[in-house]
């Protein structure tokens, strides 16, 4: 493997602006790693490699420029992201040959600072499954192991990170999207609060828990990439107005974690763990604890419906979401039909995979006459309930602490067959986005069984992801390094 | 049985997708599945909570009314699957 595609993005970004490397270095050698690792891994959709060739050499034409914090990095983006004139296929066939005309906010303003958009990413389609192997198109491998899945629905972001075609990815996070294969794949994946990063452009899924956050080799490269995506958008309301504080400078602050009080809450490290993630992850607690951090019992007594609260608000809202796609103004549309209602029909079922299709009949039946207040509005009831849980551990404690997912990454094909039981591997995550808190996943070493990366998953209180940050930072440096796989 | 084959149907044709028998027959039986999990929340009373749709609460922005062009017409109309220059064309209707 060449040297240059292992630096971190801040490194890379440091050689950048001292002009030891030019744009045009790096994106040469990421491409040349894309076309090398590909074939093996399947992380992207689309390489947009003329593009990103002409944007290195006329950012080297003007030269560094300090302004621009991510000048001359070459980044992904999940395909579920708008990028202009770029392929945005959200992993479904029914977008084959969408054109954005715009770009999303958070792909704006990584262009904005100075990044070259390498390549889109492979998914789930519309963010729909754990796995990436939902893909309308292929199933993305684990660059560790390539008879596992990479984790989903950010897969291709997590494993175009982890096998170094990039110096980071944005990926998005509804029901743990971001963190889960940031946990399969070894890298540190963070999902801001609800509300810090912009949705414009962000093809809709769940509309009340989508996120957008970085996905990252370092805790540092990830504080790097939500500085520069984080932030109100006067076209997303729902992007809330409050200062952005400065995440790099805060990871210096500390080197230990004396004041810090940790909650553990029990219903995280009871239940079915396995062993070699339970045995990484208390590893990690301990180093903790050695560093100086308190460590407190907590209650989330509600998990237990977190799973039932979630699926039936996701394909409510999903169904409605993905309304839009009707064959008219964009997307795939059936060109025999004789009829509006015919067209309509026929081109969304063509378009649409299995477990979209299987979700978009879920949502409308739980938002149906009859039945909406048996299942939405008891849903978002509970899931009142569930956000006061979280609040109640969140006065007892700075940040929670538990594992991100029960295993380690599950090999291809495991999870296909029942779609319940892949529901339910989302148990330590969807809390988050309910609650519509910042969530973070840091690798804490390799399981001792499988060899496959573990994930601690830090919770905090609503846009405190700086303290997520800084904690995530000071132990990342104190817990066995996970390092890449050998690719 | 939380949902029959009819019910699937009837469900599907509202969100304009066209299921064969034997769809209808395998999505009944895992939504059935799926819904039996759901019906864990009748365990908990809720009758006093407020539900909350959102993390966020939604205010109305208002912004100044001035004409603004974002797009071009052509560019609108770019990825559509059939337009006449300067319309987006659908079978017929009427």
């Amino acid at each position: 493997m060449s040297d240059l595609t292992q630096l971190t993005l801040s490194e890379v970004r440091a050689k950048l602006a001292d002009k030891t490397l030019t744009a045009l270095d790096v994106t040469e050698a990421a491409l040349a790693r894309i076309q090398a690792t590909e074939p093996t891994v399947q992380a992207l959709l689309s390489v947009q490699a003329e593009e990103a060739r002409a944007r290195a050499k006329a950012l080297d034409a003007q030269g560094p420029d300090a302004a621009k914090p991510l000048w001359g990095v070459p980044l992904v983006v999940k395909d579920v992201l708008c990028t202009k004139d770029a392929p945005t296929t959200c992993g479904s066939k029914i977008l084959e040959n969408f054109r954005p005309v715009y770009d999303a906010t958070a792909v704006a303003r990584l262009k904005d600072a100075g990044a070259i958009i390498l390549a889109k990413a492979n998914m789930d389609e519309f963010a729909m499954g754990s796995t990436t192997e939902n893909s309308a198109y292929f199933a993305t491998k684990n660059p560790w192991d390539t008879s596992r899945v990479p984790g989903g629905s950010s897969g291709g972001s997590g494993a175009t990170v982890a096998a170094c075609q990039c110096f980071g990815a944005l990926g998005t996070d509804t029901g743990g999207s971001i963190r889960l294969p940031a946990s399969f794949c070894g890298i540190v994946g963070l999902k801001p609060t609800y509300g810090r990063v912009s949705r414009f452009g962000m093809v809709a899924y769940g509309s009340s828990l989508d996120q957008i956050g970085p996905m990252t080799r370092t805790v540092e490269d990830a504080a790097r990439l939500l500085q520069v995506i984080a932030g109100h958008d006067e076209r997303d309301s729902t992007s809330v107005n409050t200062p952005v504080p400065d995440y790099v400078a805060g990871l210096a602050q500390s080197n230990d974690l004396k004041g810090l009080t940790i909650g553990l809450p029990e219903e995280y490290w009871d239940k079915g763990l396995s062993s070699e993630v339970a045995e990484a992850c208390a590893a990690a607690i301990k180093q903790a604890e050695a560093l100086g951090a308190k460590t407190v019992p907590v209650r989330l007594k509600l998990s237990e419906y977190a799973i039932a609260t979630y699926y039936i608000i996701a394909v409510a809202e999903a169904s409605s979401n993905l309304a839009r796609f009707d064959g008219v103004r964009y997307g795939h549309r059936d060109h025999d039909a004789q009829s509006l209602i015919e067209m309509y029909v026929k081109s969304r079922t063509q378009g649409f995979g299995e477990e979209v299709q299987r979700r978009i009949i879920l949502g409308t039946y739980v938002l149906s006459s009859g039945y909406y207040d048996a299942y939405y509005r008891k849903a978002a009831q509970v899931r009142r309930l569930i956000r006061q849980d979280f609040e109640a551990a969140l006065t007892q404690c700075d940040v929670i602490m538990g594992p991100v997912c029960p295993t380690t990454a599950f090999k291809v094909g495991e999870m296909t067959a029942d779609p319940l039981q892949m529901y339910l591997m989302d148990i330590f995550t969807i809390s988050t986005n309910l609650a519509g808190l910042p969530g973070m996943s840091l690798p804490v070493g390799l399981g001792r069984d499988s060899g496959m990366p573990v994930g601690l998953q830090l919770t905090g209180r609503a846009f405190d992801e700086a303290r997520l940050l800084q904690v995530a930072g000071v132990l990342e440096r104190n817990v066995p390094a996970t390092g890449l796989p050998s690719l | 049985m939380k949902i029959s084959p009819e019910e699937v149907a009837k469900v599907a044709r509202l969100a304009r997708l066209d299921l064969s028998p034997e769809k209808i027959d395998q999505y009944a039986g895992q939504l059935d599945g799926i819904l039996g999990y759901m019906d864990k929340l009748s365990e908990l009373d809720t009758s006093s909570v407020e539900p909350m749709y959102s993390p966020v609460d939604h205010v109305s922005v208002m912004r100044d009314d001035v004409v603004r062009k974002d797009y071009a017409r052509e560019d609108i109309l770019k990825n559509a699957p059939e337009t006449d220059g300067s319309f987006f064309i659908v079978p017929r209707i009427v």
